[in-house]
């Protein structure tokens, strides 16, 4: 109990103090953090922030910053509300000696509220595995980075799967597939690629909103029961996934049958059910839990030093990892930028343009400590997701093991769907198409 | 279709019980104090954090035990610190005082006990049971958990009873309710009385974070369920223990027939969305009963001289 006291405190610092502080000295990079590690949602944000804070501190005490640059970390908690994250952004966008270098909402509703600040702020947001699933266009969402998958990614990836064990597409006719979801900005994202699905291979979609933040789902999972969808898609966050699958268990719907996307396939989701949730599916942002070559020297520059923010054995986790490999990609962004705009302290028009040109190979990624972690991305303005691949993992009742091989989203039919949604936004918004080119 | 419906209203009721629960806690400060105790639904929060964290350590029994010395400990921080200074204050100020009882327990709950989604394991069976599966095609399923919670709030019902109309501090408590003033004039202690009937009401939030805490975990969102016990008061009356239970009973048993059997004939005749009624059928509910019935089913009619 002490300890975590100490920890909040210890948080408290490092959030105002350690590597942010009100006197931010000129060879620093700002970049700010939209957190939650309060409310509803901590449970799941709490590692991700973990990850996140950590991976920097690695960066400064290893490196010395990026290219000498330090990095110079705030966060400000969200609660996961879209309105307190656009307080937070307006209160984090000009510090630092050149203004944030780019923001992760870790929320879809506050990226969607950020994106139209964004062009106007110039302040690139990267949504990694979340936001809108059209802004990967490049030439209409010129400030937005979905990098490594949107939410049509992932149910794409979910359906070639299920088409999979059962037998090809062709099967998949007269199937019922629900898809239970956070009724919110976030949960209804997958809805437009599903109903493409399932016009293109004759299943019938079953959408079951609930309501943030998700403890209610009763009646939910006694339309499941009644219904007795095929498959069951779960799109939630929190504790809306763990909610769910205990309810699963109490309509007796088997666990094997259900799906979930990748923020509903980490630990926090599952451990409450205990072995209620052994045998249910999710897919993978690329990743699954485990220590890799990176971890050691985060053990070596910072759990030996006493300065991480989590427990060393929660280091292994699937949010605390992807909070670690965003950072990351923000970090390999601005070290891009550097080297066309100089080792200096960037601003974040110039971090857009070191996002939309990252290409790490996977020397690189190997380089960085993320073998066995990450696929190789490479950006583009037409491509602002950089990589579309992902694999299912399995909740064995103590831990997620990876249970199918690689898949790629089917652009043949996402591609489509991305260059109208775009197109109507753009009409929408008026803005003109076209990639910037600094 | 018979079948789905009896089964979604088992269910309904089961945790319409549940609910009933979190209201009896607001009704016993209600009703004991003339105090709306806005604060009922994080105490529930707050109680079942302990139990869960203490449980790490302890035995379930030496949990429970400890989590109700916290809470008689807190009741006590809140008449010393909040309540003994607004003897004779309106109730709106009152009122006032238990919303930021609520705001600064959601905080000190969170930074003592931790955001992370803790289990209370009371050894309950999670299977569901099936009934009458030669009448209806699966059977009726029932969840045995919410079976013997409902059984548990039914003692409590009972005792809590008993307590108001019998003893001679549930009369006390009654007259503290009707008048601050007229109550210290006949000699009754009325810090010792606050103390006692918040005591109470944070050992009922215990049971009732006990109850939800092992079937949904125990995480900030149960705050949120708790204040379903709004609606329910207002149906059922803040003055009432019956009419906590009847309310409870019509709002879980209405919110999960409206969206099981209204939310597709919605979704089909205006093309909506679908879903979420469940959340808001239980508010347009109490604000129709606030237009007919504003004292609720069972509340006192209050007439005023003017």
């Amino acid at each position: 109990m002490i300890r975590k006291i100490a920890g909040i405190a210890a948080a408290s610092v490092l959030a105002g103090g350690t590597l942010g502080g009100p006197a931010l000295a000129q060879n620093e990079q700002f970049i700010p953090h939209l957190v939650y590690r309060t409310g509803a949602y901590a449970p799941n944000g709490i590692p991700f922030a973990n990850g996140v804070a950590d991976y920097y501190r690695l960066v400064n005490a290893r490196d010395g910053g990026i290219n000498g640059v330090t990095i110079s970390y705030e966060e400000c908690d969200t609660g996961y509300a879209t309105d307190r994250g656009v307080e937070c952004y307006e209160r984090l966008k000009k510090k630092g000696p050149t203004g944030a270098a780019y923001f992760l909402p870790l929320s879809t509703g506050i990226t969607f509220a950020l994106t139209e600040k964004a062009p106007i702020d110039k302040i690139p947001i990267i949504s990694m595995g979340y936001g809108r699933s059209e802004s990967r266009d490049g030439a209409v969402f010129q400030w937005n980075f979905p990098l490594l998958g949107t939410y049509w990614t992932a149910a794409d990836i979910i359906i070639q799967h299920i088409a999979k064990t059962e037998g090809g597409f062709d099967k998949l006719k007269g199937k019922k597939i629900a898809l239970v979801y956070h009724d919110s900005p976030y949960g209804k994202e997958p809805i437009a690629l599903l109903q493409k699905r399932a016009q293109m291979h004759g299943f019938e979609t079953l959408l079951l909103p609930v309501t943030h933040p998700g403890v209610e789902q009763k009646a939910t999972w006694l339309q499941i029961r009644q219904n007795r969808p095929d498959y069951v898609l779960l799109w939630g966050w929190g504790v809306m996934n763990s909610t769910a699958i205990k309810e699963a268990v109490a309509v007796a719907y088997p666990r094997g049958k259900m799906y979930g996307v990748w923020w509903s396939g980490a630990e926090p989701d599952v451990r409450p059910a205990e072995g209620g949730a052994t045998g249910y599916h999710a897919v993978t942002l690329q990743h699954t839990a485990g220590q890799f070559k990176v971890h050691e020297d985060l053990k070596k520059y910072v759990y030996d030093k006493g300065n991480g923010n989590a427990k060393w054995e929660e280091t292994d986790e699937i949010l605390y990892i992807r909070g670690m490999i965003n950072a990351m990609l923000g970090v390999e962004s601005i070290r891009t930028a550097q080297a066309k705009f100089g080792k200096k302290p960037l601003t974040g028009e110039q971090v857009r343009w070191g996002i939309e040109n990252l290409d790490l190979s996977a020397a690189r990624i190997k380089d960085l400590g993320f073998e066995g972690v990450l696929k190789p991305i490479k950006v583009s303005c037409a491509d602002h997701e950089g990589a579309r691949t992902g694999r299912i993992q399995t909740w064995d009742g103590k831990n997620w093991k990876i249970t199918s091989d690689w898949y790629v989203a089917d652009d043949n039919v996402i591609a489509p769907m991305v260059k109208d949604a775009a197109t109507k936004y753009a009409a929408e918004k008026k803005i003109a198409p076209g990639c910037l080119t600094n | 279709m018979l079948g789905p419906i009896l089964e979604t209203l088992i269910g309904g009721l089961l945790t319409g019980v549940l609910y009933s629960l979190v209201a009896l806690g607001f009704v016993l400060i209600f009703k004991a104090s003339g105090v709306f105790n806005f604060a009922q639904g994080v105490m529930v929060l707050f109680a079942a954090l302990s139990v869960a964290r203490l449980s790490e350590f302890f035995p379930m029994p030496i949990a429970i035990a400890l989590a109700v010395v916290v809470m008689i400990a807190l009741a006590y921080a809140i008449e010393f610190l909040v309540l003994r200074r607004l003897v004779n204050q309106e109730g709106i100020i009152l009122f006032m005082a238990t919303l930021g009882v609520t705001y600064f327990l959601e905080g000190f709950g969170q930074t003592v006990w931790g955001s992370d989604i803790y289990k209370i394991d009371l050894g309950m069976p999670k299977n569901p049971i099936f009934v009458l599966e030669s009448v209806f095609p699966g059977g009726l399923l029932i969840d045995p958990s919410e079976l013997i919670a409902a059984l548990i709030c039914a003692i409590m019902v009972v005792a809590l009873a008993i307590f108001f109309q019998v003893t001679r501090v549930g009369r006390a408590l009654r007259a503290v309710a009707d008048d601050h003033q007229a109550a210290q004039s006949v000699g009754i202690p009325l810090n010792q009385i606050w103390l006692m009937v918040w005591a109470v009401a944070g050992i009922v939030a215990l049971v009732a974070g006990m109850m939800w805490g092992a079937k949904l975990g125990v995480q900030f969102s149960l705050s949120l369920v708790a204040l379903k016990a709004l609606p329910v008061l207002i149906l059922g009356g803040f003055t009432s223990i019956p009419g906590a239970i009847v309310g409870g009973l019509i709002i879980g048993a209405g919110e999960k027939l409206a969206e099981v059997v209204l939310g597709p004939v919605l979704i089909r005749m205006f093309d909506l969305a679908g879903g979420g009624i469940e959340n808001w059928f239980a508010y347009v509910l109490a604000l129709m009963f606030l237009l007919v019935r504003p004292q609720g089913l069972f509340g006192e009619k209050i007439i005023e001289r003017v």
